[in-house]
């Protein structure tokens, strides 16, 4: 049995299925990490001192890693764009770029973390440093969600591009829309925590 | 055909180039809508029963503080109920757990995993969900998540003990259980945001040739609006459990105050937080939970009384219209349930003005099907009954309300058992009835058998009079100032001795109703197996689930089906029978 409209748009609607499956997704999303920002807003306005962010973190490693995010945006775009156009060996370069921009950025963090530990700061130390791990944490675990769905599209995924190439495209389009995302959630938690 | 054979008919494959499929995929790993609908449904009735299960234990207790439960009270055990009489610890275990199983694990699974999964494609005229394997994987994340919730009774220290709402401080300092508590809620979450997507996407896109949006059905609508609640509140209520779970195990400190004191000593903790910042992350997933609880209840029943009053509903359009603005303001009234935690009157006048504004399209929603009993040749089928049963009930339960969204009157009842009375009437005698009312309507179309009505309208009648006797006591005793989960049932507070014989009444009313439950489980299996057979169209109604066979095949509709109609149009003029179903073209001979 074949469900409508998975691969092909639905003319009244303008869609096809998984589109608006991803934007409703990430719409929840943007819940989660909304009430995350709210409640770090309540417990700033609520506090008695706040220390500025980099009094304990590098905000140099958090801005070569704002631009690490930013450009494997811009790869993954290119490797969607590079399978709109059926080229599948640059659409292969350009979401391999991806994943490796989401490594570089997953190894940075790993540094910055255990360095945190090493001078004894911990999410127990204080709130600003609770909500640090928290908002950083969800967002590496993110980063791991994103690296898993696009590995998967470069390596076994793939073979679908053979029998449908369309399907496989939109597919490699909802992985980007959800990169986006994460890669916007960054740019929020980059001020939020470092700079403000 | 008993149940064996509506799965296996169900599990059928009709298309030629797919291959049989096992037993494993068909019955258990489906990915079919109404397989994982009766499901849910089937799942979320045990939990129900368990769920009631936990409360007649307490009942006991509040009837009869301190004293030997016979025979049963020997099962838990001296750490529970040392020779047969109930521990406040138990006692808190039972209220969290009855709590968290009766709204995650039991009226919401049923209501929207179970009636929005079998009933909600078919109305539409779809052959499964959008994704059915997304579908098939929220299923099976609630029964992890229900399985970590039972398995929590068995953890050192027992269960989660800090109230279905888990308040911080309490709920951060309480035993293991509340871990096992927020892993199972993070499990239940998922579950919801799955189904929700899947809910929402199929409504857009897999509508039948015809059917726009004023042409669906209420209650996909009423699912609809639904859906959008869980995709939207429910990730608050994650983040909230994120934090609170990085309070308990990496100690932080965001929902404890500094110099908090436990048992004598100051905890050792950096502090800082705020105990109310949990409060209005639970309350915002939590508020618009209640119209989740109530929406599906209000779509089954204006299925059932469009059909069984053979007019149209009255009002359709302004009822949508009230259903998206009920869904939209129910994000914003949550604080009402925080009138007395010090948030600040601007706070409290903001929420009590958009509770007075939200109960407005509500009280138009009860109207219309009021109405709409109006010159209506009403049908007293056992569907009916339970949906009439429900008008009344839900009123009572929604104008019950009002006092406690007024910050003056709610000073006084704030925490008694009146607030319990009221919710109770919105979710038991309310949601419950309109849930059994869908029960008794679209079993034939489930297993292509009727249910008895004998035993259908005995379970009526108890059930709905034994509702009252165990929730009217509570609004009289929370009117009197006795306060909710109280271990004793309030026999320690010279206040409350004149409304303590209520407490009894109440406890017969609960084993009253459990008694009245058995007719129906009796009426459940007998009928799959024994029950009138019926055709695709046994209650003469128009909407599109009805054009399938009974039960459906895997694929739902052997050829397209097409909506050419208004989904409710019965006794129209003219017409050469009662009801013009919306798969008949137009245009077809109809006058006699």
């Amino acid at each position: 049995m074949e469900i409508p409209y998975t691969v092909a748009v639905r003319p009244d609607t303008g869609l096809n299925n998984g589109k608006i499956g991803i934007w409703l997704f990430l719409a929840s999303e943007v819940m989660l990490f909304g009430a995350l920002f709210a409640s770090y807003v309540m417990l700033r306005v609520g506090a008695e001192s706040w220390p500025p962010g980099a009094t304990y973190l590098s905000i140099p490693l958090a801005a070569f890693n704002t631009v690490v995010l930013i450009s494997s945006s811009v790869t993954m775009v290119l490797a969607w764009a590079s399978a709109v156009r059926r080229d599948f060996g640059r659409f292969r370069l350009f979401m391999g770029i991806t994943i490796l921009c989401g490594l570089v950025f997953l190894v940075v963090k790993y540094f910055e973390y255990t360095a945190k530990f090493h001078h004894g700061y911990f999410p127990s130390t204080n709130t600003f440093l609770a909500i640090y791990f928290t908002l950083t944490g969800l967002h590496g675990l993110h980063v791991v969600g994103g690296m898993a769905v696009n590995s998967w599209l470069w390596g076994p995924g793939a073979r679908m591009w053979k029998v449908d190439p369309v399907h496989f495209t939109n597919r490699v389009e909802n992985a980007g829309l959800f990169w986006h995302l994460v890669d916007l959630v960054w740019i929020f938690l980059f001020p939020v925590l470092y700079l403000l | 055909m008993g149940l064996e054979t509506t799965v296996a008919h169900y599990g059928a494959t009709h298309d030629a180039h797919h291959e049989e499929l096992g037993f494993w995929r068909k019955y258990v790993f489906s990915t079919d809508h109404k397989v994982i609908g009766i499901w849910y449904a089937m799942t979320g009735l045990l939990f129900l029963l368990f769920g009631f299960g936990l409360m007649m234990l307490m009942r006991w207790q509040l009837a009869y503080p301190g004293r030997a439960l016979p025979i049963i009270g020997a099962l838990f055990g001296e750490a529970r109920m040392p020779g047969g009489s109930m521990l406040p610890e138990f006692y808190n275990e039972l209220g969290a757990m009855h709590g968290t199983i009766m709204v995650f694990m039991g009226v919401v699974p049923l209501a929207v995993g179970g009636f929005g999964n079998f009933v909600l494609p078919l109305q539409i005229g779809a052959p499964d969900m959008a994704f059915p394997r997304i579908n098939m994987a929220s299923y099976w994340s609630y029964f992890v998540g229900g399985c970590v919730m039972l398995a929590s009774f068995f953890v050192p220290g027992g269960a989660a003990q800090s109230g279905w709402t888990s308040y911080s401080p309490l709920a951060v300092i309480a035993g293991s259980g509340q871990t096992w508590w927020l892993f199972g809620m993070v499990f239940l979450i998922t579950s919801s945001l799955l189904g929700s997507i899947n809910f929402i996407a199929t409504t857009i896109q897999l509508r039948a040739p015809g059917l726009g949006f004023f042409r669906l059905p209420f209650f996909v609508w009423a699912q609809l609006v639904t859906s959008f609640l869980l995709l939207l509140a429910f990730p608050p209520l994650e983040g909230a459990a994120i934090l609170q779970l990085m309070d308990r195990l990496a100690k932080t400190s965001f929902f404890l105050p500094s110099g908090l004191v436990v048992s004598g000593q100051a905890l050792a903790v950096s502090g800082g937080g705020s105990p109310i910042l949990w409060q209005h992350l639970f309350w915002f997933l939590a508020h618009p939970e209640v119209y989740v609880l109530i929406l599906p209840a209000l779509g089954i029943v204006a299925e059932i009384v469009a059909n069984n009053t053979r007019r149209p509903l009255f009002g359709y359009r302004p009822m949508v219209y009230s259903v998206i603005f009920v869904g939209f303001m129910s994000f914003i009234v949550w604080a009402h349930h925080m009138f007395i935690t010090g948030m600040g009157t601007t706070m409290a006048a903001f929420f009590q003005t958009t509770t007075m504004i939200i109960s407005i399209p509500s009280v138009v929603i009860l109207s219309c099907l009021f109405i709409s009993l109006w010159g209506g040749s009403i049908r007293f089928t056992t569907p009916m009954l339970f949906a009439l049963g429900f008008l009344p009930m839900f009123g009572i339960g929604g104008l019950t309300g009002l006092p406690l969204g007024l910050t003056a009157t709610d000073i006084h009842l704030h925490d008694t058992y009146y607030v319990i009375g009221h919710f109770h009437y919105v979710v038991a005698p309310g949601t419950l009835l309109a849930l059994f009312a869908g029960v008794y309507h679209w079993f034939p179309k489930a297993t292509g058998r009727f249910m008895n009505e004998a035993l259908g309208k005995l379970h009526f009648w108890g059930s709905f009079v034994f509702m009252n006797v165990i929730f009217m006591p509570m609004l009289l005793m929370g009117l009197a100032g006795v306060s909710r989960r109280l271990y004793d049932g309030g026999a320690s507070y010279a206040h409350a001795q004149h409304v303590l014989p209520w407490n009894e009444v109440s406890s017969i009313g609960a084993w009253c109703l459990a008694l009245f439950q058995l007719p129906f489980i009796v009426n459940f299996f007998w009928s799959m197996f024994r029950g009138r057979r019926v055709g695709d169209n046994p209650w003469e109604a128009t909407t599109l689930e009805w054009a399938a066979p009974s039960p459906p095949p895997h694929g739902n509709f052997p050829r397209p089906v097409q909506a050419h109609r208004d989904p409710y149009e019965y006794s129209v003029p003219g017409a050469a029978k009662d009801h013009l179903p919306q798969w008949e073209p137009v245009g077809q001979p109809v006058r006699a």
